[in-house]
């Protein structure tokens, strides 16, 4: 036992691997936020003057706004005056290879584990690396722009495409839809967007990593994903960050839209850095996901694998409105330490024979908090709306918390609802079984625990996979002795 | 206090009578369960009357209880009902002692509770607030979870309730009937019935409660009803709730259980244009069984409300929860189901299911079970399903020539018998699904 412990040491106190900061001299705002930080926002990427409106209207309904305090999460006060929302690489390269890159730059990917070259020659995944919030470089346009797709950062979107902009930038997350929507309405620095066109099945997995560099910096950014008829897209995220003493604020916005017989999936590894093990420091992630079905036949899956963040507190919601459409949610959250998360999903069924699946997988070890919020809605109209959800949890050590508050409000009586829950730990004849067979306590537990969230890595992308087992195993390292 | 200017009113109207009330008590006014009644309207005071935003009340809205003024009832002017009234309404089929309440004020003349064992009391809260007050006040004392302006109002205007104290070692012989016949004719009362149960040591005993009202008549009956089971007590309550169908109806439900005791409840709503249950359990001792058994059927436009929370604060206990619902017309239900399982709760089991049956296209249900966890050495799940009588069932059941009518009647007979079933008294189990498909307006069948 004893070794097992010493072996738990070991590993839980093992420092956060990609804990780094680049030093490249960072374009920057002033702290604090006011009317003028929006309009120099605004103005430092180039905008049209009805994007810096309608950047002011955000500002504006987000100062008559009140924080949201309902969820099951602690922190300390954010002060928005103390946040620089602005910071971004002097100047942007416009480059054709990677060796023309800031060779400090490549250094952080590799360390990243982002090897560009070795994506771009090997894998077939086009990045959009953003780096501290704006794109630095995009690989496969021109793969992409020949079947008339768009993945570019949305700054430039706003530039060369404002119809589309102005048709779905805040329509499927309005800035006032809640607290951090507005704020990052108001402020967002850059982030992706896509664009497929009609019967256009996208022929690779499209990415973008992001990660938060400079000091005191909320990052804001916003991705806006438009699947037209018949069309198809895949789309991964993936996000890394240094560590830092100040807790750091990231309230992000992602809107999807899925239009007819489209289908959207949307993938995440989330792991920012979590804090230190006393629970100092670490990512506040508060972020607005939403996609609506709008045509009939279209589908919305949200995947993702949530181990960072000293605070997790995003809920991915699938609007289904279209006739036949389809909405899933997979998600595996792991907290450790003094990590919280309260995440979950929304599935709304407006039209008709409207499916959703939800599978939630929580983990929580040490000292964190992990709780799975959901709602499953089934409006009056929603003839034949079907559900099922299963929300599972596992505690490792009795100084955690899993919590489930599943809502379920169902106006239709030809929909079928299930919901079901529950709560275990690893058992110690699980290990015993293992053990004998010659593996380790470790490798044990790490089966147990991929066990148990398989179902939802079997939704994740090949790549994606591969490290989200990774992940869980490093930031659950020994948490069972 | 609030901007709702419809909050505050009702607020008011409750204070206002209060100090009426209290200056016809007259020298009551210095018993000391006076004392706690002045306590609570000090809160009531502070407390605003929860709306949608509150968490707890998201679901429902009592703002239709706030715009009707009710005058408390808290003495007996004169008695409504009748000897008949209690015969028409009490189960009967089996031995039972009978406790009778009249819009809340105990009508000794009409129970029967003479030939009780040694070492069991039950009575009426307001005789022995007087004679012997220090018997129920560490109860009274103790009781601390009451924390939204209607368990408030309840306590500010303490009159009477049953009160039934079992000592150690006492086997019940009969179940307990405690009949509230509710409603006036002329008037809209508040009646607001404080009960207390105590269970010693090693003892057991079997209580109904069966709320009545006056058909058509509007008033709001506000309930509290608080359990102690000692060490290895058993207890079984039966709430049958069948007030008239423009009646408000709170009740709220504390029990404290000891170690190794055995709390059950029962839950059987039928009536009520709107229905609120909020049932606790505090688990303080290890090896516990907690069981809630829930049923709520609602037709036209009710709206019935059921929140239970099982607090697990030691290890070893066990809870099982089955809440079943059948919504007919334009009807809503609300469930809300927590488990709490604190730090020390190891090795707890807990158990709880939901499931509610649409009946017609207009009806809703939102339902939230909810666990939270803080032990890691536990079984605790909870399921929740919604949907509509099984097509397959009664595919097969109409392919057999059996009419459509009688195969829905079937149907609902089936969901609704796990929970009938636990109801161990026979006679009363018939009695129960006579009045499901009579609430239902559906063919009986046997």
């Amino acid at each position: 036992m004893s070794d097992e412990m010493k072996l738990v040491e070991d590993l839980t106190q093992s420092e956060y691997k990609w804990g780094f900061s680049t030093d490249i001299d960072a374009d920057e705002a002033p702290k604090g936020l006011n009317e003028a930080i929006v309009r120099f926002i605004s103005a430092k990427k180039n905008e049209p003057e009805w994007m810096t409106e309608w950047r002011l209207k955000a500002f504006r309904h987000w100062q008559n706004m009140v924080e949201p305090k309902w969820s099951k999460v602690k922190y300390p006060e954010i002060d928005f005056q103390d946040i620089k929302y602005y910071s971004a690489p002097k100047t942007k390269p416009k480059l054709e290879s990677l060796d023309e890159v800031d060779p400090e730059l490549l250094k952080t990917f590799e360390k990243l584990g982002i090897p560009l070259e070795e994506q771009k020659l090997l894998s077939g995944v086009a990045v959009d690396a953003v780096f501290d919030s704006v794109s630095v470089t995009t690989t496969f346009k021109e793969t992409l722009a020949e079947k008339g797709i768009i993945f570019g950062s949305i700054s430039e979107a706003i530039k060369n495409h404002p119809v589309l902009i102005k048709k779905y930038l805040g329509s499927v997350v309005p800035y006032t839809d809640n607290y951090y929507a507005a704020l990052n309405a108001a402020v967002f620095s850059d982030g992706s967007f896509v664009f497929i066109p009609k019967g256009v099945r996208c022929p690779m997995e499209l990415s973008t990593y992001f990660r938060i560099n400079a000091m005191d910096t909320g990052q804001f950014e916003r991705t806006l994903i438009i699947a037209e008829d018949n069309s198809y897209v895949s789309y991964l995220e993936g996000c890394t960050a240094p560590i830092r003493d100040k807790n750091q604020l990231h309230a992000a916005v992602v809107e999807l839209v899925a239009l007819e017989n489209s289908e959207i999936k949307y993938s995440t590894v989330q792991n920012w850095y979590p804090g230190d093990k006393d629970g100092k420091g670490g990512i506040f992630n508060f972020v607005t996901k939403r996609g609506i079905c709008k045509g009939n036949n279209s589908k919305i899956s949200w995947t993702q694998v949530e181990t960072g963040s000293a605070i997790t507190w995003k809920y991915p919601s699938c609007i289904l409105l279209g006739d036949n459409s389809t909405g899933e949610f997979y998600s595996v959250a792991v907290t450790n330490n003094y990590q919280q998360a309260d995440t979950g999903t929304k599935m709304i069924h407006i039209g008709k024979n409207t499916k959703s699946t939800i599978i939630s997988k929580g983990i929580s070890a040490g000292k964190s908090d992990n709780s799975y919020r959901g709602l499953v809605k089934v409006s009056k109209g929603a003839k034949n709306a079907r559900n099922f959800s299963q929300c599972d949890s596992m505690l490792m050590g009795d100084k955690c918390g899993a919590h489930t508050f599943p809502y379920i409000e169902v106006a239709n009586n030809s929909a079928v609802v299930e919901h079901e829950a529950t709560t275990s730990k690893i058992g110690e004849d699980q290990i015993f079984y293992l053990n004998q067979r010659g593996i380790s306590t470790e490798d044990a537990i790490n089966m147990i625990v991929n066990g148990f969230c398989k179902e939802v890595f079997n939704e994740l992308p090949m790549e994606f996979a591969v490290e989200a087992q990774k992940l869980l195993a490093i930031s659950l390292e020994g948490s069972v002795g | 206090m609030s901007k709702n200017l419809l909050h505050d009113n009702a607020k008011n109207w409750y204070k206002e009578k209060f100090i009426e009330f209290e200056n016809n008590l007259n020298g009551e006014k210095l018993l000391p369960i006076h004392q706690l009644r002045k306590d609570a309207v000090e809160k009531f005071d502070e407390l605003d009357f929860p709306t949608l935003k509150n968490e707890e009340w998201k679901y429902t809205n009592i703002d239709s209880i706030l715009k009707k003024k009710f005058t408390p009832s808290v003495n007996k002017v004169e008695f409504r009902f009748t000897e008949k009234d209690v015969s028409e309404n009490k189960f009967s089929g089996f031995d039972h002692y009978l406790m009778v309440f009249d819009n809340g004020i105990f009508n000794e003349s009409l129970s029967n509770i003479d030939e009780l064992q040694n070492g069991v009391t039950a009575g009426s809260l307001k005789e022995i607030a007087k004679s012997n007050f220090n018997v129920v006040e560490k109860y009274f004392k103790s009781s601390r979870k009451y924390c939204t302006a209607f368990d408030v109002l309840n306590i500010s205007y303490t009159s009477d309730g049953a009160v039934i104290i079992i000592g150690d070692g006492i086997v019940v012989d009969k179940p307990i009937q405690i009949i509230y016949l509710n409603g006036s004719e002329n008037e809209s009362l508040l009646t607001q019935p404080r009960n207390l149960i105590v269970v010693g040591k090693n003892s057991s005993v079997r209580i109904i409660q069966n709320f009545v009202g006056n058909t058509g008549s509007e008033y709001f009956s506000n309930v509290i009803t608080e359990v102690y089971a000692d060490e290895n007590a058993v207890v079984d309550v039966c709430k049958i709730q069948n007030e008239s169908e423009s009646a408000f109806h709170i009740e709220r439900v504390q029990t404290v259980q000891k170690r190794n005791s055995v709390f059950t409840h029962h839950n059987f709503s039928f009536g009520g244009k709107l229905v609120r249950n909020d049932i606790n359990s505090e688990l303080c001792g290890e090896n516990i069984e907690t069981n809630y058994n829930g049923l709520y059927l609602a037709n036209n436009n009710q709206h019935v409300d059921n929140h239970t929370f099982v607090d697990h604060a030691e290890p070893n206990c066990q809870s099982n929860e089955v809440y079943k619902g059948i919504l007919d017309k334009n009807s809503k239900g609300v469930f809300n189901g927590k488990i709490l399982v604190r730090q020390k709760a190891q090795k707890t089991n807990a158990y709880q299911s939901n499931k509610t049956v649409l009946l017609s296209e207009h009806a809703t249900i939102d339902t939230k079970p909810q666990l939270e966890i803080y032990a890691d050495d536990v079984k605790c799940s909870h399921g929740a399903t919604v949907g509509h009588l099984d097509d397959a069932a009664y595919f097969y059941i109409r392919s057999r020539g059996i009419p459509a009518n009688v195969a829905k009647s079937m149907l609902i007979r089936a969901f609704a018998n796990d929970v009938v079933d636990k109801v161990k008294i026979s006679p009363l189990q018939d009695q129960l699904n006579h009045m499901i498909f009579n609430h239902l307006n559906r063919v009986e069948i046997g």
